[in-house]
């Protein structure tokens, strides 16, 4: 059964709002927006994914945290575990920016990284 | 240390950190940054999430990883840096005092200053919130340093004030942390942050945003414990019978930011009261010769990208400020806000400086048109310099145009330009 379900574009900051017919997973026609836009639709159907920024504990840090993100965008289904895997993530000061914090999260094959350095205290 | 520089930096956010490489690129040999906090980089290292740098590096970073791009280039520069250090006051002749817990008090003598003091979150007292006075009420980037930087949850129940940028993002990340966000309440008819950020902060976590919808009443005596929600009308009068009461510990406001300006009027520096920030020239100086600001000090800016490039600016023209005790100026002719535009930054234009390289121009619209719109910059008899079309035009994204050395020739006629944004 063909259905039609709305789905707001975020490639860029206009912000359309898609109109997109489909069958479970199977797009059949995106009736709104421009060709970027129909791209983005088929991978928000299929494969929601997202970019995840956070923090992880350090020991002997400027600061008890660092900052870190994914390298890519994982799928939007394992936000919620890997926000709980990274709680129990601490590395030892210093840290460098760019350094693997959590690698392959989750069997995703996409690694956690810190996004500064982050200093020894008093450093 | 020493008390004479070539340029003092007042602030490390992006704008000051441009300004002291440009400072440093363009011949002043010794420049000083001086930062309140304990490290450089300022509100960037608390906003750890992506969509920072699409501008200029084509790129998606979160805003740490951002700063530290400018920081190593500030180190690798020979840039001296006090940090811990809070400047008292500052004066015309550009002496900036200063106070730090090492070196006590300074008295430090400028050629050239450039003022990146970023912007100020509002608070519950410019908003006029009533109710109790309790513990738990907090501006949205207050809680965004508690739990990203200085790592403590300010609470466990949530209700965000204003539906800004900040506000969103702070609602994902207080859920991704374990928090509950029950309602984001915006009293305007429309959301004041970008739409991205709605799909990826409050779609994607099933938070509730309500429109036309404010705070009528804060409720608690030690600590907060519900708020009253309430719909307003066109007139932000509460509609009677709208009253909800929404239990919760701790409240967000994300009601807007202002330009941090005190000690440029103990400068002497005139500000615009619609941007909040100092009236500025095409090399970003204020009213006070030498003294330039760059960022969220002249303007608030949507993307960080614009506030390094407006660093850069401020930077040249302050080294060669330092370098000459003058700028060479030109006819300077005013930039007017016309049709549907509520300012212009900058204020004023340097005829003879689009003879080397552009002059870019930004401004807001005053009502959003959500069609194809023209941006056009006119001469005082209606004759077009330049234009840029644009898909739309929204209050809370900053249009941008960009004068090219082209329309030199054109400039040269004229005493004025008025910049007006018209659906085409």
């Amino acid at each position: 059964m063909a259905e039609i379900s709305e789905i707001i574009c975020v490639t860029c900051p206009k912000g359309c709002t898609l109109r997109v017919k489909h069958e479970g997973k199977q797009v059949l026609e995106v009736l709104d927006g421009c060709k970027r836009g129909e791209e983005y639709a088929i991978c928000e159907l299929q494969d929601p994914r997202r970019m995840v920024a956070s923090t992880v504990r350090v020991d002997g840090g400027l600061h008890p945290l660092v900052p870190v993100y994914t390298k890519q965008a994982i799928p939007k289904h394992l936000i919620p575990e890997l926000a709980r895997a990274l709680r129990n993530v601490e590395v030892p000061a210093p840290v460098k920016i760019n350094q693997v914090v959590l690698a392959d999260a989750l069997g995703t094959g996409i690694d956690v990284v810190a996004s500064r350095d982050m200093p020894k205290a008093g450093a | 240390m020493k008390s004479n520089y070539d340029v003092i930096i007042i602030g490390s956010g992006p704008g000051g950190l441009a300004a002291a490489i440009a400072a440093r690129e363009n011949g002043a040999d010794d420049v000083l940054i001086i930062e309140r906090d304990i490290e450089l980089g300022g509100i960037l290292l608390q906003c750890i999430h992506n969509g920072f740098g699409l501008q200029l590096f084509n790129e998606d970073m979160p805003g740490p990883t951002y700063a530290q791009y400018y920081i190593d280039k500030v180190k690798d520069h020979g840039v001296e840096t006090l940090m811990d250090t809070m400047v008292l006051d500052i004066t015309p002749q550009r002496e900036v005092f200063a106070i730090n817990k090492d070196l006590g008090y300074l008295d430090l003598q400028a050629k050239a200053i450039v003022l990146a003091m970023g912007c100020r979150e509002r608070t519950r007292a410019q908003i006029l919130l009533p109710g109790a006075r309790p513990a738990g009420v907090y501006t949205a980037g207050t809680a965004q340093r508690f739990v990203n930087v200085e790592g403590h949850m300010p609470g466990n129940k949530f209700v965000i004030l204003g539906s800004g940028d900040i506000g969103m993002i702070m609602a994902r990340r207080l859920t991704i942390e374990g928090a509950e966000v029950e309602r984001v309440l915006e009293i305007m008819p429309y959301l004041t942050g970008l739409t991205r950020n709605y799909v990826q902060c409050l779609l994607d976590y099933g938070i509730t945003l309500q429109k036309h919808r404010t705070v009528n009443r804060i409720i608690g005596r030690d600590r907060v414990e519900a708020i009253e929600a309430v719909t307003v009308d066109e007139k932000w009068q509460p509609v009677p019978g709208t009253k909800e009461i929404i239990p919760c510990d701790t409240l967000l406001l994300s009601v807007g930011l202002i330009p941090e300006n005190e000690l440029s009027k103990k400068a002497g520096v005139l500000l615009d009261p619609v941007t909040n920030g100092p009236f500025v020239d095409d090399r970003f100086m204020t009213n006070v010769p030498g003294i330039f600001a760059a960022g969220n000090v002249v303007q608030v800016y949507d993307l960080v990208d614009w506030v390094t490039e407006a660093g850069f600016t401020a930077g040249k023209g302050a080294a060669q400020f330092a370098l000459s005790e003058k700028l060479e100026t030109g006819e300077e002719i005013p930039l007017i806000a016309g049709e549907n535009i509520r300012y212009v930054v900058p204020h004023k234009l340097d005829k003879s400086h689009l003879a080397e390289e552009q002059v870019r121009l930004q401004m807001r619209a005053i009502v959003p048109i959500e069609d194809r719109v023209l941006v056009t910059v006119e001469d005082q008899n209606g004759e077009v310099v330049a234009k840029k079309g644009e898909a739309y035009a929204r209050p809370g994204e900053i249009l941008t145009l960009a004068i090219k050395p082209k329309a030199y020739e054109a400039i040269q006629k004229a005493t004025s330009l008025t910049v007006n944004v018209r659906k085409r």
